[in-house]
């Protein structure tokens, strides 16, 4: 009397049903990214040339003629590297505090909530905050203000993933150093970092990935200008901006430069995220398994 | 067999460098402990500066005007000194209302998939597609807007209500471009998909195994047990994970600016435009140093951004952190 699994009845039938939607919904979310970067190459291309990103803007750029974006790819790469390393200096100090002193005790959960609420503020709100200090010190728009606001903006991104992966490192490996009489100090600086050091650079990573995109925060305080910048003092020109600026312009022949320009955007941040996998991958090789 | 003595053997020491006194050591720790101490105390420390900067720099419009004429008030005119701010936070709650609309289904579903369902081969090829949906910036995701979706709304989905949905409420075409509430939406949900997703799977992984089997050695199918069980187990850290991707939504800034067409009116459709307030501080930095009372305006709407998505995510996040440390007995 072996009991048969009837497939029509409605259960099964829900279950099928479920099933493919939770499918599709997913293929949907993959597919997204497809399509996007799909877009993103199939018009930027065009227009994306040697130009481009070699010349910095010529007069009469912004009608449609000729010259590049240099200006804003370095001035973008100066802003995501100073708001790194700044970010890097009070990031990974905090990530160690609430490793080896901290745990999971309760301060360490109001330092954690107070990061995922720094994180949750969006970059316009902290480009308003740059602004208002700025106008307080008589600061005017300058590549160092733009990177103090991109550090602030990447420190709760950078602590928060470094956080997650100091927090996955054995018990033992700690309790081994600290049975050998090491403080808590050595064991942060001897054996946390050294072991965790894939960990830590995919967090910085990301979080220049993050720093490097970000336009609302710079929009205030970093300023636009058409020279590459010299000084931390002056203005500079950035990548999300000139993408942004060149899509409202009314010259057809500037939007798809801007369409270039978010492609060149895209790549670098592409390549800052595979780099990073490749990077953690190759140093995973030296940690203790 | 016979126990060996113990012996301590005084030889060899004369070559050996003395043992370091323990005392610096644990001096340069007690430093590193009180210098770390002062940096971890900055993230706090910055919430409540930020917070306090721009109310300071809010504070003549608020002493200017009664906060409800602010904030309900539905003419915008710095030039005559009318800053109703109706309109702008009417825009931001009806992008971000559409955007979780349109994300949550999909994301919860994908989700569910992932922690329930999904091959680990399915997982490890999943992640590295959230984390680059993750990755790309905002501006990207407005030209990908700009370029795919308001096209999209204007030739295929607009003429479909046309023609279709004429009289249900919120659903009326209005105007003729794509440049709506319903292409920002499209484009924050792709946005705050990673996020919702990623969430909603790690609060799945929390529910024990020994639930799930319980309710399947019963016979109930994998999609019973899911409704029944798990879900019930894990909805508060789903209403959480939403809460986030609202706040993440309310915030956005450029990629909503590109394809919402920024007109300062009421909307009364999806299919209408609007101007959200982060749209509304970025558009006007530029002149806002120019007329009286404007950039304390504009600061206002930082601060009303601020002070939501403030409220927002600290319940989220409180709930989740407490889901995720939940113990099973």
């Amino acid at each position: 009397m072996g009991m048969k699994k009837n497939y029509w009845q409605r259960r099964h039938l829900m279950e099928l049903f479920m099933k493919t939607l939770m499918r599709i919904s997913l293929a949907g979310a993959a597919a997204s990214l497809g399509l996007i970067l799909w877009t993103v190459v199939a018009r930027g291309l065009p227009a994306l040339t040697w130009d481009m990103v070699t010349q910095v803007p010529k007069g009469g750029f912004y009608m449609g003629k000729e010259g590049g974006v240099l200006n804003a790819i370095i001035g973008s790469l100066y802003l995501a590297l100073g708001g790194t390393l700044l970010a890097m200096l009070f990031s990974l100090p905090i990530a160690l505090y609430l490793k080896t002193y901290l745990g999971s005790s309760k301060w360490g959960q109001y330092v954690r909530l107070s990061l995922d609420v720094l994180w949750g503020i969006p970059s316009i709100v902290y480009g308003a905050f740059g602004f208002t200090i700025m106008i307080a010190i008589g600061m005017r728009a300058s590549l160092l203000a733009g990177i103090i606001v991109l550090a602030l903006v990447e420190l709760p991104i950078m602590v928060r993933a470094m956080d997650e992966v100091i927090r996955r490192m054995p018990a033992d490996l700690e309790q081994a150093a600290l049975a050998l009489g090491s403080t808590r100090f050595e064991v942060s600086m001897q054996v946390v970092t050294r072991q965790m050091l894939p960990g830590i650079m995919t967090a910085i990573l990301l979080a220049f990935g993050r720093g490097i995109g970000d336009a609302a925060s710079v929009l205030f305080t970093a300023g636009y200008t058409d020279r590459i910048v010299t000084s931390l003092m002056r203005p500079t020109a950035s990548l999300p901006l000139a993408v942004f600026f060149q899509l409202g312009s009314p010259f057809p022949e500037v939007q798809q430069r801007g369409y270039a320009s978010a492609l060149i955007l895209t790549i670098i941040v592409l390549a800052v995220s595979f780099g990073s996998r490749w990077l953690s991958s190759r140093l995973n090789k030296y940690t203790i398994k | 067999m016979s126990q060996s003595e113990p012996t301590i053997t005084l030889e060899n020491t004369e070559g050996r460098t003395t043992r370091p006194s323990v005392a610096p050591r644990i001096r340069q720790d007690q430093r590193a402990q009180r210098v770390f101490f002062v940096i971890t105390l900055l993230p706090v420390f910055l919430i409540v500066v930020v917070t306090i900067a721009l109310f300071v720099r809010a504070w003549p419009i608020l002493q200017a005007f009664p906060l409800t004429d602010l904030l309900f008030g539905t003419i915008w005119k710095p030039s005559e000194k009318m800053f109703g701010f109706g309109p702008f936070i009417l825009g931001t709650l009806w992008v971000t209302v559409v955007g979780v609309g349109v994300a949550v289904p999909p994301c919860l579903l994908a989700a569910i998939y992932l922690a329930e369902y999904a091959h680990a081969s399915t997982r490890s090829f999943t992640k590295p597609i959230l984390d680059l949906l993750a990755a790309i910036p905002p501006v990207v995701y407005g030209v990908w807007g700009l370029l795919a979706i308001v096209p999209f709304v204007e030739d295929m989905l607009a003429p479909l209500a046309k023609r279709w949905l004429g009289g249900v409420p919120f659903l009326a075409v209005n105007q003729p471009t794509g440049f709506s509430i319903l292409s920002g939406g499209i484009v924050l949900a792709v946005m705050i998909a990673p996020l919702v997703i990623s969430v909603v799977y790690e609060i799945f992984l929390t529910v024990p195994n020994d639930l799930r089997h319980a309710s399947l050695a019963v016979g109930s199918t994998q999609w019973q047990t899911i409704r029944n069980v798990v879900l019930p187990q894990v909805m508060p850290g789903i209403v959480a994970a939403v809460v986030l991707g609202a706040s993440r939504a309310f915030g956005e800034t450029i990629a909503v600016l590109i394809v919402v067409g920024n007109v300062p009116q009421v909307p009364t459709s999806i299919f209408d435009s609007a101007y959200p307030l982060p749209a509304l501080i970025a558009n006007n930095y530029g002149d806002m140093m120019s007329i009286p009372l404007y950039d304390s305006a504009l600061m206002g709407a930082a601060l009303v951004l601020l002070v939501v998505i403030l409220i927002f995510n600290i319940l989220s996040t409180l709930v989740l952190q407490r889901m995720l440390r939940r113990k099973w007995a």
